[in-house]
């Protein structure tokens, strides 16, 4: 076994252990960047130097007899929609290629605090916009698994990159599933955390009411560790959220006897991969043995997720992409009239066609005549999306269905049909809507490539979530299946 | 001919003088170099986050209380959205559809007596920053951008259309200026742009119930400006109704060289601001309790002090209107009360004299070189008769100009008025011999020219000479003679 395919909480026994180094891990990290990169293309920016310095650190403070936070000198890879001090952050967009930001994102700092390793910026489909990761500004990530097919999107290189090996852990962020759409069609374990439960101070906004950061790792355990680092209050985040932040290392115990999970039925119906449905009903059989009480319910507002998510999510990018004006930083058009037409210019060419066509979407929902129509009537669906689910978890302790209604799709396939690609998302938006957690883990494989299976959760429950997914985990193989690279 | 009546409501924005912005840690002083007080969340910057200041909700609820407002139980932020290079995030933090307070009044006198003036909300935002450009905004070659402004909390008070005259329009603001200086939530400088006033004017026939089509005037940045561009727009649109012409809904500026209003955006052409609430932002919500305690601390306002002013202090109404349009002129007042009882004579002092020098000089009163206990003082000199009436406005301008002691100036400049018989007596004796004509015509009955040998006694003691002593002394020689 190399470095790089361990979990992140395996390289901490050998490091407190002295049994490898920081910078060992590290440098097998970057020479593993170097080798498959070419092929998966996770990688935005590569931030070799500062890795290796931070590494080195925590070898200093190892060899010092310093405890050392189970993800201290850890590689960590980063979308590149968290601000990074001093580092490059685009948002794979051409309108922020240059963009450097004087300050780090709440995560980033909390990651810097534990001293883990941040490896570098991972490619994403622009402004977190897209289920493929296709829509980068700069090239798309591949999947590890069959690089002529899509990485998931939008957080496609942070799943990527875990998935071959790339890195040890990631981040990505989450508005409709973007952490665990890719985390599916990867292979690797993503999770969604409660609305609030992680600052989003210094995630460029793509939908602030729906946006949420979230961690990705080979395995749940990883994912627990992460979210350990990432979750709690920022008083620079309103939205963020003051509660007691467990240990949620403490959930991941093999045992689900008497958990109540509800499979909704209008996430196994029409339109849902049969082989996906497959999958799902042998992971709740797979339940059912361990003692789970897996029951079919239902969450009847479902069919009107998707409507509203496509009215809510762009209104509010409309507004929070309006900011890309060319004034202050990042790409500005060159030989322009006056100061309208810098505005029409620099948009115009700094901003790809999925950006352009969402922000066309959410001007449209807000404007006067058409506001309660479309954003205010999708405000009220939303409501009732919330109230579905608070109904279900009345009677069930988590929610389980398919990640994604299709395997992963070949790159290039939906480019030109955005409905269809909105389709992707139909099994992972209304989480974001009702603001709950949920996670993907890998559920087997379809035709050589990976399903993804969905644990949906009550508000600040994340620990029940790990529980059940470390269970699910335990008791399977699919978590060793890894691509050929 | 039509006689026309005037609506006009208007729309205040009042810079809240807390130490930092509304949504980040910056300082809000005035007149720093150009953005220093900017950060990544004032600034914009991708990924940033607003986080309220309290202090503003706190200022806001002050200022809604004392203008009469219900304060909200549950408010909320908005986000309005347009481009503008002086907009770093291209849309405002602002109030929509629940502001932070609604329904108040305020009463301004009016020839017909005292109207009461509704006002619609008041709801808090941020400012935006500055552009300044190279000359005119037609021409310049490029324009900067100061940032220093944006963030900084403002309140807007909305005015039922209730006014009915330029005079109503800005007699309300003067009023709506002593009432936010008094709650000490804003300065209020015009001048400085932390008092700024947009104008929604319109005509219709007199009797008529319909509103006409309204025009917003923007630009007014003084008093004088509010008063004459309403005057303009008011005529422009009487002429057109007069000439049978419709008259265009749109935003105008007021050109305060040119004196007329100019358009400067129609109604087609309006912003669209597709408000939606701030998603970045947790609503407000205000407890009954918080309410009460900034209740308790809301101070004396102009009405009650001026009904005090005429009970306590027995001054004119008027007087005790235009003493109490300022708080500072009144804590002035107050100061000087406290230690010297006549309260008109005061009144007279700080209206006149003190008024006329502060505004020779646009400065205020915080700014005046003479103290309450040196007016007092030198009034206490003018009841000595140590120096008269007239001198006294000479010892005042002196006071004003070098701030020194009345006392210390009419010693070093020997102003002591003279009362002294013997000294006077040899004055008199001169005048009178040396003008026979005018002793003549007084014996002739002529009692004018008691005036004039009383005017001559004056001028040669060099205004020094007691003039009820001048007017005795020469009454009773020439009456022996």
């Amino acid at each position: 076994m190399e470095l790089y395919q361990l979990t992140a909480h395996r390289l901490h026994e050998l490091l407190v252990n002295k049994e490898v180094s920081s910078e060992e891990i590290t440098s097998s990290v970057l020479d593993r960047i170097k080798k498959v990169d070419e092929t998966v293309r996770a990688y935005v920016t590569v931030i070799e130097e500062n890795a290796l310095k931070t590494a080195r650190k925590v070898d200093g403070k190892i060899n010092a007899g310093e405890d050392i936070h189970p993800l201290s000198g850890i590689p960590v890879a980063v979308k590149d929609n968290m601000c990074t001090q001093g580092i490059r952050t685009t948002c794979s967009s051409r309108i922020l290629y240059n963009y450097i930001p004087p300050y780090n994102a709440t995560a980033i700092e909390r990651l810097s605090e534990i001293d883990a390793v941040i490896i570098g910026k991972t490619n994403m489909d622009e402004f977190a916009m897209g289920s493929s990761c296709e829509n980068s500004a700069f090239f798309p990530t591949c999947n590890p698994w069959s690089p002529d097919r899509v990485a998931g999107g939008s957080s496609g290189g942070s799943s990527a990159a875990v998935a071959a090996d790339e890195t040890i852990v990631s981040i990505g962020s989450d508005t409709g599933g973007s952490i665990r759409l890719p985390a599916a069609y990867c292979g690797v374990v993503g999770m969604k955390p409660t609305y609030g439960a992680v600052s989003r101070y210094g995630l460029i906004a793509f939908a602030s009411s729906l946006d949420q950061i979230g961690p990705f790792g080979k395995d749940v355990k990883d994912c627990a560790l992460l979210l350990n680092v990432l979750c709690g209050h920022d008083p620079k985040d309103s939205t963020s959220v003051k509660y007691n932040v467990p240990d949620y290392t403490t959930y991941l115990e093999n045992n689900v006897k008497g958990l109540k999970i509800g499979i909704p039925k209008e996430y196994m119906g029409e339109g849902i991969d049969p082989e996906i449905k497959q999958a799902v009903q042998q992971a709740t059989e797979k339940m059912a043995s361990l003692g789970a009480e897996v029951e079919e319910t239902s969450l009847p507002h479902t069919k009107h997720g998707l409507s509203a998510y496509y009215l809510i999510a762009p209104a509010e990018a409309s507004s929070n992409l309006a900011r890309y004006d060319g004034v202050r930083y990042g790409y500005r058009a060159e030989d322009c009239e006056d100061v309208v037409d810098m505005f029409k210019k620099t948009r115009s060419e700094g901003f790809g066609p999925e950006v352009k066509r969402r922000i066309m979407l959410g001007t449209y929902a807000l404007s006067a005549g058409y506001y309660d129509a479309y954003y205010n009537k999708a405000l009220k669906v939303r409501t009732l999306i919330k109230r579905d689910f608070d109904t279900a978890f009345e009677k069930y302790d988590i929610l389980m269905s398919p990640t994604s209604p299709i395997p992963p799709f070949k790159r290039g396939e939906k480019v030109d049909d955005p409905l269809q690609m909105y389709l992707v998302d139909i099994c992972t938006l209304s989480v974001n809507l009702a603001g709950i957690p949920a996670i993907s883990l890998p559920a087997g494989l379809v035709d050589g490539l990976p399903v993804g299976l969905q644990l949906m959760g009550k508000p600040f429950d994340e620990g029940t979530l790990l529980r059940a997914a470390y269970t699910f985990e335990q008791n399977t193989p699919y978590h060793n299946n890894k691509p050929s690279l | 001919m039509v006689q026309y009546e005037t609506v006009i409501g208007l729309e205040v924005h009042i810079e809240l003088k807390t130490n930092t912005k509304i949504f980040c840690s910056c300082s809000t002083e005035f007149g720093a170099e150009p953005n220093h007080h900017v950060c990544p969340v004032c600034m914009g910057l991708p990924g940033v986050l607003p986080v309220l200041n309290k202090k503003v909700v706190e200022y806001g609820i002050l200022a809604g209380l004392a203008l009469n407002c219900q304060i909200a139980r549950f408010s909320k932020f908005d986000r309005k959205n347009y481009f503008y290079p002086d907009l770093p995030k291209a849309y405002q933090i602002s109030q929509y559809d629940l502001p932070l307070a609604e329904n108040g009044y305020l009463e301004i006198n009016t020839g017909e007596g005292v109207k009461r003036i509704g006002i619609t909300r008041i709801h808090m935002e941020e400012d935006a920053g500055k552009l300044v450009h190279q000359g005119s905004i037609s021409t310049t070659p490029y324009s900067l951008v100061d940032y220093n402004r944006t963030g900084v909390p403002l309140i807007e008070i909305v005015s039922e259309p209730d006014l009915r005259s330029p005079e109503e329009a800005r007699a309300y603001v003067e009023k709506l200026k002593a009432i936010i200086q008094y709650t000490d939530v804003s300065d209020c400088k015009m001048q400085e742009g932390s008092l700024r006033c947009d104008a929604n004017v319109s005509v219709r026939p007199a009797g008529t119930e319909k509103l006409g089509t309204k025009t917003e005037i923007k630009n007014l940045n003084s008093f004088k400006s509010l008063q004459r561009a309403l005057e303009y727009e008011i005529e422009r649109q009487i002429d057109l109704l007069e000439e049978n012409e419709k008259i265009i809904q749109e935003t105008r500026t007021w050109d305060e060289e040119r004196g007329i209003t100019l358009p400067l955006r129609s109604k087609e052409e309006a912003h669209d601001y597709r408000y939606f609430p701030e998603p970045d932002l947790v609503p407000v919500e205000i407890s009954e309790e918080w309410v009460d305690s900034i209740k308790s601390r809301l101070p004396e306002l102009p009405d009650e002090k001026k009904k005090r002013y005429v009970e306590q202090y027995g001054l004119p109404p008027y007087d005790a209107g235009v003493i109490t349009v300022s708080k500072d002129m009144a804590s002035f007042f107050e100061k000087c009360v406290g230690i010297y009882p006549e309260a008109k004579t005061i009144g007279n002092w700080i209206m006149g004299d003190l008024s006329r020098l502060l505004n020779a000089r646009n400065m205020d009163i915080t700014e005046c070189p003479v103290k309450p206990e040196q007016l007092v003082e030198m009034l206490k000199l003018l009841d000595k008769g140590t120096i008269s009436g007239k001198i006294a406005k000479t010892v005042f301008e002196e006071m004003f100009e070098t701030g020194k002691d009345p006392g210390t100036i009419v010693e070093e400049k020997g102003l002591v008025q003279i009362s002294d018989t013997s000294a006077i007596e040899e004055l008199v004796n001169t005048a009178i011999e040396n003008n026979p004509k005018s002793v003549q015509d007084y014996k002739a009955g002529k009692k004018k020219a008691m005036g004039f040998l009383v005017g001559q006694v004056m001028k040669a003691s060099k205004g020094k000479a007691n003039p009820q002593v001048v007017n005795e002394l020469l009454k009773q020689k020439l009456d022996n003679l």
